[in-house]
């Protein structure tokens, strides 16, 4: 990927700034999301709540049914593929996905690798529990970060976690003397060049969204006000009584986060929310793959 | 003067943050309130247009913002903000409709198409224009003034109060499209 290539990866993502992203199985659902107000969507084939569900092995979906979403929509189409699976990610370049999300949410394909993603002209969005995590996945190629939380739960602990952390820990790097940030690098396994980006300017140096477990319009906003510039709902949409309502809901809820009023009404008869499980109760912890 | 940047959805930071470097006053449009105070100028950012343009109708800011701009606040709409005030949009819907052009979305298809370009701006000197799934000018009213093609196709375009540009100025370091925006609102060009 070229210096230029990257720069114009991060600003896609900065485009999506204030937006959800939904989760979609089908072109159908790609369309309810995007006349709801999805910022783009992320194709997979099963979302979060049914790969817990279902267990074995997920994998990136067919490329048929992203085609198919790509035809029914004009927001950018995002997809997943396994972590450290670099050929599934050539597949979905080759048919010009707009952005490559590796995830914890798919079985991953390499217990000690993520993939050289410079090596890719198309984008790529990865998940992060700290700073060191986010700072590994930028210096790996990823132009957009988001919080891993816990896919498919609809319980929002770990993404607050996820994002306090992050954030107390930018907080600290900042605070550092210039002479300390070699240390620091070398504690958290992360470029020194990275980390002088943090220390300087406050903020990680691409785009930083909050996922995993957002389910009301309350847990969007909750995230917006700890910092995150967007969304990523998946199963909460789609599991949930009436997923256009709450789509159109979270989307509002996103806009206007400082606004309790506002998120009041919008909060109000979305009918049933997904049901939640419990993170400390599932015995996969999808945050936990890939550091 | 004090500029009303619309921050439903997109990169409207960047705006603010270009304006800020310029010493200009800006504030959030989010819903309807916040133009209780009438601004001297109306930013419309980069983002998706379809997002904008749903919570443009869902938060009851539409209207205000048609009335405005059709009274003769000047407006400067970057990429979705160009779709939202075309007045046609070729195989799209159109949402605030108020500029005498006809806009395609995505015209250099997907993010694999994007890119970064240099060309002569409102009869000045090359700037640098960075184009993210951008939109394109097809057709233009009589009173429309061109002030950018690349490769003979439009995109940037003035008509009275309203400037559009299907690239995104306020990404670079360069303020010389804000500059000739606020000139516009001091009717200095």
């Amino acid at each position: 990927m070229t210096e230029n290539r990257s720069k114009l990866n991060k600003e896609l993502a900065q485009m999506l700034k204030g937006g959800v992203i939904m989760d979609v199985t089908s072109p159908e659902q790609a369309k309810i999301a995007e006349d709801a107000g999805a910022c783009a969507v992320m194709a997979l084939e099963r979302i979060p709540a049914d790969i817990r569900a279902a267990g074995g092995v997920s994998r990136m979906s067919d490329p048929k049914m992203i085609k198919g979403i790509q035809k029914a929509v004009s927001i950018p189409v995002m997809a997943k593929v396994r972590i450290g699976h670099f050929v599934e990610a050539q597949i979905l370049e080759a048919i010009e996905i707009d952005y490559i999300d590796e995830s914890e949410v798919l079985s991953p394909a390499d217990d000690l690798n993520h993939i050289d993603k410079t090596q890719f002209n198309v984008p790529f969005v990865c998940g992060a529990r700290d700073l060191g995590e986010a700072l590994r996945r930028v210096a790996e190629g990823a132009t957009m970060i988001r919080t891993k939380g816990e896919a498919g739960t609809g319980d929002i602990v770990q993404a607050v976690r996820h994002m306090r952390t992050m954030n107390s820990e930018i907080r600290r790097v900042v605070s550092l003397r210039q002479d300390e940030l070699y240390v620091a690098a070398k504690d958290m396994q992360v470029p020194v060049s990275l980390l002088q980006f943090v220390h300087d300017n406050g903020k990680l140096p691409v785009v930083n969204f909050a996922a995993g477990g957002v389910a009301t319009p309350a847990d969007a906003a909750l995230m917006m006000q700890l910092g995150a510039e967007g969304v990523f709902v998946g199963s909460g949409i789609f599991k949930s009584g009436n997923p256009a309502k709450r789509a159109a809901a979270v989307v509002k809820a996103v806009t206007n986060y400082n606004n309790p009023s506002i998120l009041a009404e919008l909060s109000e008869d979305l009918g049933e929310a997904m049901v939640g499980i419990n993170a400390d109760e599932i015995s996969i912890l999808m945050a936990e793959r890939g550091k | 003067m004090k500029i009303g940047v619309l921050a439903l959805q997109g990169a409207f930071i960047e705006h603010i943050r270009m304006l800020e470097r310029l010493d200009v006053e800006t504030f959030e449009i989010r819903n309807l309130s916040d133009l209780d105070e009438i601004p001297d100028g109306l930013i419309i950012p980069g983002g998706e247009s379809t997002v904008m343009s749903k919570l443009l109708l869902d938060l009851g800011l539409h209207e205000k913002l048609c009335s405005l701009i059709t009274s003769g606040t000047p407006v400067m709409g970057t990429c979705a903000g160009l779709i939202l005030l075309a007045k046609n949009v070729e195989g799209g819907n159109t949402s605030l409709a108020t500029m005498d052009i006809t806009a395609v979305r995505n015209a250099y298809g997907r993010q694999l198409g994007s890119f970064e370009t240099a060309a002569p701006f409102a009869g000045a000197g090359n700037i640098q224009m960075t184009f993210i799934r951008a939109p394109v000018i097809t057709q233009v009213g009589k009173n429309v003034e061109v002030l950018a093609e690349v490769d003979g196709t439009i995109v940037a375009a003035r008509e009275d109060n309203q400037l559009v540009l299907s690239f995104h100025p306020e990404l670079g370091e360069d303020p010389s499209v804000h500059q000739y925006f606020l000139n516009m609102i001091s009717g200095t060009n």
